[in-house]
């Protein structure tokens, strides 16, 4: 009896180390491309094409980083990335609060209706709407502006339903005491709700903020001047100009990817349970 | 709520908040998605005063005879058909190593995870390198297994598979993470018993996990299905803004950008749009029916 129960104890030691062997192999897997993003960037011409692959260049090249960063405007391109995020997930925060503090705490007629209306939106993919948008854009003569990559994603539905329901989770005992203390419904608004619903809003404004500084179609079809290029698609352009090698190619990939990546570690936990939560609900 | 009944002043209070945001996804949701129906029956027209000449159904006509259209169909099928159920698969492999462990849980989801928040541009550039035909990192790491160089990007044979391989790996975490909340969500009473009845740990899996997340599962399979469809981003990237060697990776969204943006069919394009717009359609209502037969529900566990 005592040996079989130390045996079965050393099968499940085994296991265990197996599960971590396929976990780690899994976690190589999935970070290898930024380790040889970064490693192909610092290294030379010679070293980047050498066969077997030279896994951790000796002398470090970082001037790989300057002369990418200057064989194109790419601090331009960094410039308009982050304006259009900020000011897009800004505006998307603001247009969702307006709106869930309607849904979630007002009774007006047809409520239901526009509701149902917005949620089906939600299933419509981007991709049919865009020949129109284009068009609509065009004709406010928006294209290859500015505003063509901001004004479409001043709102989301989808932000719109994450606030409602962070807005209805606060009881309404709360509104009652404002409103003995003498506040309007505006101030109810941004002193009480608000402040209340901050990890709904950070997790919207960080979703927005990813999914702005990586979209790419978009910028790509309603922008032609090289200024108003955003990171990714000045990237393509790089890439598809003539003569450029893959150490530099690397470091112009880093630049786009560092920001987020940065981001990511940073407020990690809002970010996987943002994405997590909008793969259910949405 | 901060009235009982709606009246005429809660409603027009209501629409004053409401209106940024209604201005906004009026006009660059609703309103683009009727027009995008009427459009796709335009044959001849002035996009830009929107004189319509003439209507019909000659754009879907045109598309269903067109054989890049049948092709990009038969690849977008293709695509979703190796990159869901690996997807699938992997990821619950994954998730079920991760909800067995407790040290470097938290870790190991920060790194999987990863891929899914980076520009799919710029680490299709990374890719693009690693699957390089001369000096690639894969065939290098393959030869060691002997397997001789394969041009993973310019073979019409592998470039379809070059481009499943990558998107399996950059949406693997996000499903990963869907699947171990799922996991988490089943009672241990449930295992408890189990145990009891000496049932194995793969019988466990097979007859309590697996139909307990059957809802996950099925709503990660409609979610996979669906970005799938959209593929677009990786395409452009990886082959240099063109559908791949022989058009063997042209999607129905690549097709589209093609009709629109080089060749300035709007007709065409509105009219493929409305295409995939159904398919989708199509593909949630069958999820919907699915999941009030065959999935597995239980009280509070996902019963949405």
């Amino acid at each position: 009896m005592k040996k079989n129960q130390s045996s079965s104890k050393i099968q499940q030691k085994i296991k265990v180390w197996f599960l971590y062997l396929f976990l780690i192999i899994g976690a190589f897997t999935m970070l290898f491309p930024f380790f040889w993003m970064i490693s192909t960037s610092l290294k030379n011409q010679y070293e980047a094409i050498k066969i077997p692959p030279i896994i951790w260049p000796k002398q470090l090249q970082f001037s790989n980083w300057a002369e990418a960063w200057n064989a194109a405007p790419f601090i331009r391109y960094f410039i308009n990335s982050v304006s259009v995020a900020f000011i897009t997930t800004t505006a998307q925060i603001i247009t969702a609060i307006l709106a869930a503090f309607a849904f979630s705490k007002m009774i007006f007629y047809g409520k239901n209706f526009i509701f149902l209306i917005l949620l089906g939106t939600m299933m419509v993919p981007f991709e049919m709407v865009l020949v129109p948008n284009f068009v609509t854009l065009s004709n406010l003569g928006m294209i290859d502006t500015y505003w063509a990559l901001i004004v479409p994603w001043m709102a989301n539905f989808f932000a719109v339903y994450t606030m409602r329901q962070a807005f209805a989770g606060i009881p309404d005992q709360l509104y009652y005491a404002a409103k003995v203390d003498g506040a309007s419904d505006w101030q109810y608004l941004w002193k009480v709700l608000v402040p209340n619903s901050r990890s709904s809003i950070t997790a919207i404004a960080l979703i927005q903020v990813i999914a702005s500084w990586n979209s790419f179609m978009w910028p790509l079809i309603v922008t032609n001047s090289t200024n108003l290029r955003t990171l990714p698609v000045g990237l393509q352009a790089f890439k598809s100009d003539a003569g450029v090698q893959y150490p530099e190619l690397m470091a112009a990939s880093t630049f786009v990817i560092l920001p987020v990546a940065i981001l990511y570690f940073v407020f990690n936990k809002y970010i996987v349970d943002g994405f997590t939560d909008t793969g259910i609900k949405g | 709520m901060i009235n009982s009944k709606p009246t005429i002043k809660s409603t027009l209070t209501a629409f004053l908040y409401l209106s940024p945001m209604l201005l906004i996804v009026g006009l660059f949701e609703l309103y683009p998605i009727l027009r995008s129906l009427l459009m796709s029956f335009w044959i001849k027209y002035n996009f830009y005063t929107g004189a319509v000449t003439k209507r019909g159904f000659d754009n879907f006509i045109y598309i269903f005879k067109d054989p890049i259209f049948q092709k990009s169909v038969l690849n977008t099928f293709i695509f979703v058909l190796i990159v869901v159920p690996l997807t699938i698969l992997i990821a619950l492999l994954i998730a079920l190593g991760l909800s067995k462990i407790k040290f470097l849980q938290g870790f190991f989801r920060t790194i999987y995870f990863l891929p899914f928040v980076t520009s799919t541009v710029a680490i299709s550039m990374v890719w693009s390198w690693i699957y390089n035909g001369n000096y690639g990192f894969l065939n290098w790491f393959l030869s060691l297994f002997g397997i001789h160089p394969i041009q993973w990007l310019s073979s019409p044979k592998y470039a379809l598979i070059s481009l499943a391989i990558m998107a399996i790996w950059q949406g693997l975490g996000f499903n990963i993470m869907l699947f171990l909340v799922a996991i988490n969500n089943v009672d241990p009473r449930y295992y408890k018993v189990a145990k009891l009845d000496g049932a194995s740990s793969f019988q466990t899996f097979l007859h309590i996990t697996v139909p307990l997340i059957s809802p996950m599962t099925l709503l990660i399979s409609i979610n996979a299905i669906i970005s799938s469809f959209k593929v677009f981003d990786s395409i452009f990237a990886l082959f240099g803004g063109r559908p791949g060697p022989a058009s063997s990776v042209n999607t129905i969204v690549f097709y589209l950008y093609q009709k629109f943006y080089q060749q300035n069919q709007y007709g065409v394009a509105a009219a493929s749009g409305v295409i995939l717009f159904f398919i989708i359609l199509i593909i949630t209502l069958f999820q919907m029916w699915f999941s009030k037969k065959h999935v597995y529900y239980t009280s509070g566990i996902n019963n949405k």
